[in-house]
């Protein structure tokens, strides 16, 4: 091992984009408060978009152009590629959130949403470069927290009310477990470093306590990453908050999740992964992953089809997507974590985009029911345009990203055991459950591209003109990444 | 004169073409037109004639590669046989054209698919290879279908849908045959057929059950057309149903493309399953003779009755030819008699049944559409010109002595009786029953008491006496003087009657 | 040939360029879709006039793509893919001129039909495996939005049917793909090299493979028995529509079958043919008879499709170069037929007469009262029964050839098949045409008269009957390309495979 490094230098430099952020935050709230009463409810909002933007893109900035520099104070944290590419991926979909809040139903409170918003980013990427057990929770809670506040943020609203409840409570059990699992690796190892857990469990066995902690650390990955069984709140969830939020749950939150999971899994706990390349395998925590996976493919797509709500079932099909982004983390033995991320981001980008269509609808008309997608393609051909290259991403149609996310994430997995073992029944499996899934687009897409719009809905919607740029270029970034996956695929 | 076989099918397709381009021509114009092109056949074969030596093989061969994979050639070729009924064709479509002078409705598409399936058929008898041959074969059924079910009586979608599907069918197996046929031996030509066939090659690349599965099709395909018994149930509707013009094509020419085929194509080629199945087959024609003639004995549809009586006429080619088949190898001189009676009785059978089936039209039409044998009675007296024209065609078709018919049936019975007495003897069944209900037809038609409205029965008009006239004289000529056809095929039906297995 | 990779390029070109001008007006929206549709298939015969049969693909396209994976934008072409994008072209412009009349929605119909023809296009272009099933993924979701919009009977419903069947088949080809990719530990997705890497595989994962791989592709060519998708699809289609899924997108499925499930595993061939061909079979027999009483205009047309694409599957189940010839022919000749049908079922008589029930149309004296539809109808069936003179009968005959040498009694089958065909078609001809063929009355006094046979109506038969004809007449155009390519080293190892 190098050398253990305590540079605070080389801290600030490797935090920068986070105190970026924080400070952008503190700027939006100081705005408003200082000057907030001299503008309209609408201006306010504007001017917190702004800023919130301007501090996303400046993080983005520093996170590309500082790179991958490494270990950073004593290993706590890990700037590698896989950080670089997740933080940059985080503080993208954060300015797509933005870009979406700015077309959806406005705000009481723009400054302090924005903010809050940013402080979740800012726990996203730093989940993302966590290394240290300590600084993986409390970027968690600090991510977690944000979230459920985000979710909750529409006063007006009960359903946003009971969404933010539900996700707080499970979501707090679920850390309880994470902490406790934590304690327990620590109390066996003595180690809070990933790496020198890694080393630790390499020379010794799973104990029953060991496996305890395993499971406790997987329950709350699988709430976190919203995967059957412990996805009870993500329906609720995505349906009761308010729009830009269930877009940042949905899309960033689950980057940065699977991020910090896959750093735990692969190499922290390595060493109890057990083997799933034949059909008898020597146990550890692939085999608990894989049933998860299997368990989220079926219940996510076979419930997505009888679904009436476009929230819920976006919540759903999160759930599916869910499972076949378990089988990178699988699959991220032999192939590393590219295939992951790839699928991540950009199904990270199409699922923000969705919601992005639904915040504009949900201003001109109400968007909960599917059928309330009428006739978009005459109201609003840019949004239905939109609709369709995120629908179609999120349903693996190429030549978008998301069907070659998914192809990457089967191709890495079935390098596992081949076609034998269980990551390549869960590949059957997830092949199989995309031709259920495309029917459920299919009525999606029916909707807003056949049928006629409904009478009392049929007016022609003005698209604000943030909302359009940001949808267009995310449906622009779909088609490009669908065609040159390479571009991203190149990066780590 | 290089291509004249090509020209001989081409023009009736050329006046076709010329009558679809043209919509706004009169009917007269159109009618006169047809019949021109349809003339030409005659003209081209009279030249051909001239050309001809009997004794010297195929002539005027035209042949060019046209489908290299498939080792399809287009290979034209005129032997005795071929010239006899292209001639045959050259004399019965004009007659059939003239016949449905005063077709109404719709007279210009009527000649378009006239002359059309008059091409047709010519490329039947005039081709050497079995792609162009097929094309042609299953391109007559296309206007013949629409004749009948277009201008035909109540019955003719039914009866039409019928017959090309009955048609149909068996080209269905007999392109497999041939299919199977190439896969093994890699042609299509006739002659190369013909040639290995004899030469014991084509035994030799094919295993036994395969060949004869391959006879059965061919057969099939051949058999449905002539017909042979049973396959000829379509026959009395179709012909029947049919107008005046395309029945007398249909007996005329039609059947006798079946009867072509069995001896250009399945006889050279399958000689040795031809002789295993001849018993079974000699039965089969003997069935079509006699059945046939008592059939028609029943009828009191007049043209029903011609129509069963066709069934009978042309079983007795079909006849000779099985009986070859049974023992010709014994026999050379019986098979010259047998080949040689198939072949007139081929020619002489067109003649003789279309002209009759005029003869029914006429009654029909003057009749006001009735034509039950019971309708009439006394025309003697009141058409003396029809009743005499009509009467040396019924004798015709009975086989009277003087008349053409005769020659060929007995020739046909010399035959069969030399290689099959028994054959020949049960054949002789359907000759009473033929002599009974032509006798019947003509007895009860034109003679005896007038039957009503037949006072106002008008004779042939001019028009119509030109019609029936040509064929009528060829009926006195050729019964005199059967050499002018028989110096046609002499030699070839010596030819194989000496290259019998 | 190097123009080729163009048509895939304009094609979407033109879909877009499409959309923009329907918002301006329908007129430019129709002119922009046929320039492009004649435009691309310029290309392509242009293509065939310069083209020099060889047995190898020529190469027209090959750059690395992903190279993370080995995926490498790799097109190019033989005689059976230039045969199968003369047809696109062909069928493309007489869709588009058979949608003339489309009034609602004009622009994004013409832009889901050129996106159609784009990805089609690809298919046949393709010679990387994964290149070749994004572009066959491409053509699936036009082809929903097209039914469910402008469709007629059923519409939702057929549309769905056919997109969900379409996806499940290529879920299966993407399964068999990348198990070869993994479990042979293949270097990239190119044909030769999947190849190589399935030969590695054992046995029993071959027969699997093959199997996912061929009934994956099947399915989209309507092979018995997962061809229900195919008759509610094309029924429930607009006419232009139902000619180019009819005539071309099954083809994708046959073509699939042929460029990639056949070479990549032929190891397997041995025991999946008499599977696969008497399938075909009862395909052939089954649609067939089921075309014979159907009711619905459309639908015998529907059935009729399957049936012929059975012969199509005979005769690569037959995996002899003489069968594969005649079922690549049969592929061009049956595009062309299934568009001229569908042409005249669809536009020329359901848009008049607003029915496709036959016993309604058998009391109407059609065959005066529309003459020009009645004639094409007449020569599209005999073309489809498989009359000499035009393209079916050198296919079906060259089919039955090599069907022959491979087993006797399924040759003996599909010729039956023949007769049926026949005997549904005339049937078809007869009640739908000729219902009242010596009608008491004058037709013309009982009934309105009907729209004119418009000009692009002309124009699109003509195109399609000149096709079947020429072909028909000189089947050896195509054969010429055709067989040339049946050669190379990956079908050889096919014929090394199959049962002789």
């Amino acid at each position: 091992m190098n050398a253990v490094n305590f540079s605070y230098d080389l801290l600030a430099r490797g935090l920068l984009p986070e105190i970026t952020l924080i400070v952008g935050a503190l700027l939006v709230l100081a705005y408003d408060v200082i000057r907030g009463r001299n503008h309209t409810l609408a201006e306010r909002q504007a001017i917190a978009l702004w800023i919130g933007g301007i501090a996303l893109a400046a993080a983005f900035y520093h996170v590309v152009t500082i790179g991958a520099i490494g270990r950073v104070y004593g290993d706590s944290l890990l700037i590698d590629r896989l950080a670089v590419a997740a933080r940059a991926g985080v503080l993208v979909l954060g300015m797509i959130t933005l870009g979406i809040a700015s077309g959806a139903k406005r705000q009481r409170h723009p400054a302090e949403y924005v903010a809050i918003i940013l402080f979740a980013v800012t726990g996203f990427t730093l989940m993302s470069a966590a290394q240290h057990l300590l600084i993986a929770f409390t970027a968690l809670e600090l991510a977690s927290l944000s979230l459920y506040v985000l979710a909750g943020f529409d006063k007006t609203s009960r359903a946003s009310a009971e969404a933010a409840l539900k996700y707080f409570l499970m979501g707090s059990m679920a850390t309880a477990f994470l902490l406790f699992g934590f304690s327990l690796i620590y109390g066996v190892t003595g180690e809070m470093n990933l790496d020198r857990i890694a080393f630790v469990l390499a020379h010794g066995g799973v104990t029953p306590l060991l496996g305890l902690a395993l499971v406790m650390v997987l329950v709350a990955f699988g709430f976190k990453a919203a995967a059957a069984p412990f996805h009870l709140w993500a329906p609720d969830a995505y349906q009761g908050a308010p729009t830009p939020s269930a877009a940042l749950i949905a899309s960033a939150s689950k980057l940065a999740g699977f991020t910090l999971f896959l750093r735990l899994l692969w190499p922290g706990l390595g060493a109890l992964s057990g083997d799933v390349s034949t059909a008898g395998n020597t146990g550890g925590w692939l085999t608990l992953l894989c049933l998860i996976s299997g368990a989220s493919l079926l219940l996510g797509n076979l419930a997505a089809l009888a679904q009436t709500n476009i929230r819920r079932l976006l919540a759903y099909s999160a759930i599916a997507h869910t499972g076949a982004l378990l089988l990178g983390v699988v699959a991220a033995e032999v192939a590393g974590a590219s295939p992951l991320l790839f699928y991540l981001m950009t199904y990270g980008i199409a699922t923000a985009g969705a919601f992005g269509v639904i915040a504009v609808l949900e201003v001109n008309g109400g968007c909960q029911k599917i059928t309330d997608l009428a006739g978009l393609s005459k109201r609003s051909p840019l949004l239905a345009g939109c609709l369709l290259v995120f629908i179609l991403s999120l349903a693996g149609i190429p030549p978008l990203a998301g069907f070659f996310g998914k192809f990457t994430v089967f191709a890495a997995a079935l390098k596992v055991g081949g076609m034998s073992g269980p990551a390549g029944w869960l590949t059957m499996l997830a092949i199989a459950l995309s031709a259920v899934a495309l029917y459920y687009y299919l009525i999606v897409l029916k909707q807003a591209l056949v049928q006629p719009a409904a009478p009392e809905n049929s007016a022609k919607i003005k698209v604000p003109v943030g909302a359009a740029i940001t949808l267009l270029l995310a449906a622009g970034l779909i088609v490009v990444l669908g065609i040159c996956p390479s571009l991203l695929l190149g990066l780590f | 004169m290089k291509c004249i076989l090509s020209t001989i099918i081409l023009t009736p397709w050329l006046g076709a073409l010329v009558l679809a381009l043209s919509p706004r021509l009169s009917p007269k114009t159109g009618r006169v037109l047809a019949l021109l092109f349809s003339l030409s056949t005659l003209v081209l074969a009279a030249v051909a004639y001239a050309g001809f030596d009997a004794t010297a093989g195929y002539q005027f061969v035209e042949q060019h590669q046209w489908i290299s994979i498939l080792k399809v050639s287009y290979h034209l070729g005129l032997d005795g046989m071929s010239l006899l009924l292209v001639v045959l064709t050259g004399l019965i479509a004009p007659t059939a054209l003239l016949a449905s002078w005063k077709v109404d409705r719709d007279p210009r598409l009527f000649n378009l698919l006239f002359l059309f399936l008059q091409g047709a058929a010519l490329g039947v008898f005039l081709a050497l290879d079995f792609f162009p041959w097929f094309i042609f074969w299953e391109l007559s059924l296309v206007p013949a279908f629409f004749l009948i079910k277009l201008w035909g009586g109540p019955g003719a979608s039914r009866a039409a849908y019928q017959f090309v599907v009955y048609t149909i069918g068996g080209s269905a197996f007999m392109l497999l045959a041939f299919a199977a046929l190439f896969s093994a031996v890699g042609t299509f030509d006739f002659v190369e057929l013909a040639a290995l066939a004899h030469s014991g090659a084509l035994a030799a690349k094919m295993s036994g059950p395969a060949l004869t599965a391959i006879f059965l099709g061919v057969l099939l395909g051949l058999a449905v057309k002539v017909p042979l018994f049973p396959f000829h149930t379509w026959l009395p509707d179709a012909y029947s149903e049919a107008p005046t013009g395309a029945s007398m094509f249909l007996t005329g020419i039609m059947s006798k493309m079946g009867v072509y085929g069995f001896l250009r194509i399945l006889w050279p080629i399958f000689p040795a399953q031809l002789h295993h199945a001849s018993s079974v087959l000699i039965g089969l024609a003997l069935a079509g003779v006699v059945l046939g003639a008592f059939a028609a004995m029943k009828q009191s549809d007049l043209k029903r009755m011609v129509a069963y009586s066709s069934i009978n006429h042309v079983s007795y080619c079909l006849l000779a030819l099985f009986a070859v088949a049974w023992s010709g190898s014994i026999h050379p001189d019986a098979s010259v008699a047998a080949f040689s009676g198939a072949l007139l009785q081929m020619f002489n059978h067109g003649l003789s049944a279309s002209a009759l089936f005029f003869c029914v039209g006429i009654l029909e039409s003057r009749s006001g559409g009735k034509r039950g044998i019971l309708d009439f009675g006394g025309v003697r007296t009141a058409a003396p010109v029809f009743a005499a024209l009509c009467g040396i065609a019924l004798f015709s078709s009975l086989g009277l002595p003087g008349l053409n018919g005769f020659v060929g049936e007995f020739l046909v019975f010399r035959g069969v009786f030399g290689l099959d007495p028994w054959a020949a003897a049960i054949g002789c069944l359907g000759l009473f029953a033929t002599a009974y209900f032509l006798l019947t037809f003509w007895q009860r038609v034109f003679h005896g008491p007038q039957g009503a409205g037949i006072a106002t029965f008008r004779d042939l008009t001019a028009m119509e006496i030109a019609t029936l006239a040509p064929t009528i004289a060829l009926m006195f000529i050729l019964g005199v003087f059967p050499q002018v056809l028989v110096g046609l095929f002499n030699p070839l039906v010596t030819a194989w009657a000496t290259h019998l297995p | 040939m190097n123009l080729l990779p163009f048509t895939i390029y304009l094609s979407f070109a033109g879909a877009v360029l499409s959309l923009l001008a329907g918002m301006r007006s329908a007129a430019m929206a129709r002119g922009v879709a046929l320039v492009t549709a004649l435009f691309c298939w310029g290309i392509t015969l242009y293509a065939a006039c310069n083209f020099t049969p060889a047995r190898d693909l020529q190469n027209l396209v090959d750059v690395a793509w992903i190279p993370e994976m080995g995926i490498r934008y790799h097109l190019a072409a033989d005689g059976i893919s230039l045969t199968l994008v003369v047809l696109t072209g062909l069928a493309a412009t007489a869709g588009i001129l058979f949608s003339w009349n489309i009034e609602e929605r004009v622009g994004e119909f013409f832009a889901f039909y050129l996106a159609l023809i784009g990805g089609v296009y690809g298919v046949f272009l393709s010679a990387d495996a994964f290149l070749f099933f994004v572009f066959y993924e491409i053509a699936i979701v036009p082809k929903y939005f097209l039914i469910a919009n402008w469709g007629s009977t059923n519409r939702q419903y057929g549309a769905m049917k056919l997109a969900l069947y379409s996806f499940a088949g290529s879920a299966m080809v993407l399964v068999g793909l990348l198990w070869i990719y993994a479990a042979g530990h293949a270097s990239g997705f190119g044909l030769p090299e999947l190849a190589r890497a399935a030969a590695t595989t054992s046995h029993t994962d071959q027969i699997f493979i093959f199997g996912l791989i061929f009934t994956g592709f099947a399915v989209l060519a309507g092979m018995f028995p997962f061809h229900t998708w195919a008759p509610t699809g094309h029924v429930a289609a607009p006419t232009g529509a139902s000619m180019l899924l009819a005539g071309v997108v099954m083809k994708l499925g046959a073509y699939g079958c042929l460029r990639v499930a056949m070479p990549l595993v032929p190891g397997a061939l041995e025991f999946w043919q008499p599977v696969i061909a008497w399938l075909a079979v009862a395909g052939i027999i089954y649609a067939g008879l089921v075309a014979l009483v159907q009711d619905d205009f459309k639908f015998v047309i529907g059935y009729s499709s399957v049936s012929h694409m059975g012969f199509v599957l005979l005769g690569l189940a037959a995996a002899n170069p003489t069968a594969v010839a005649g079922a690549v022919l049969q592929m061009f000749s049956h595009g062309v037929i299934a568009g001229l049908l569908f042409a005249v079922v669809g536009r020329m008589v359901y848009e008049r007469t607003h029915t496709r029930q036959l016993e309604d149309l058998r009391k109407l004296p059609l065959h005066r009262l529309m003459p020009f539809a009645c004639v094409v109808f007449v020569l599209a069936g005999l073309a489809s029964m498989g009359m000499p003179g035009f393209s079916g009968f050198p296919a079906e005959l060259t089919i039955l050839i090599g069907v022959w040498k491979s087993s006797k009694i399924l040759a003996i089958l599909a010729a039956s098949g023949v007769l049926i065909a026949a005997a549904f078609t005339l049937r078809a001809i007869q009640v739908a045409f000729f219902g009242q063929a010596n009608p008491a009355t004058p037709a013309t006094a009982l009934h309105h008269p009907y729209a004119p046979v418009t000009w692009p109506e002309r124009t699109g038969a003509f195109l399609l009957l000149a096709a079947t004809l020429v072909v028909g007449l000189k089947p050896d155009l195509l054969l010429n390309w055709i067989v040339p390519s049946l050669n190379s080293p990956l079908m050889q190892a096919v014929w090394r495979g199959g049962a002789q």
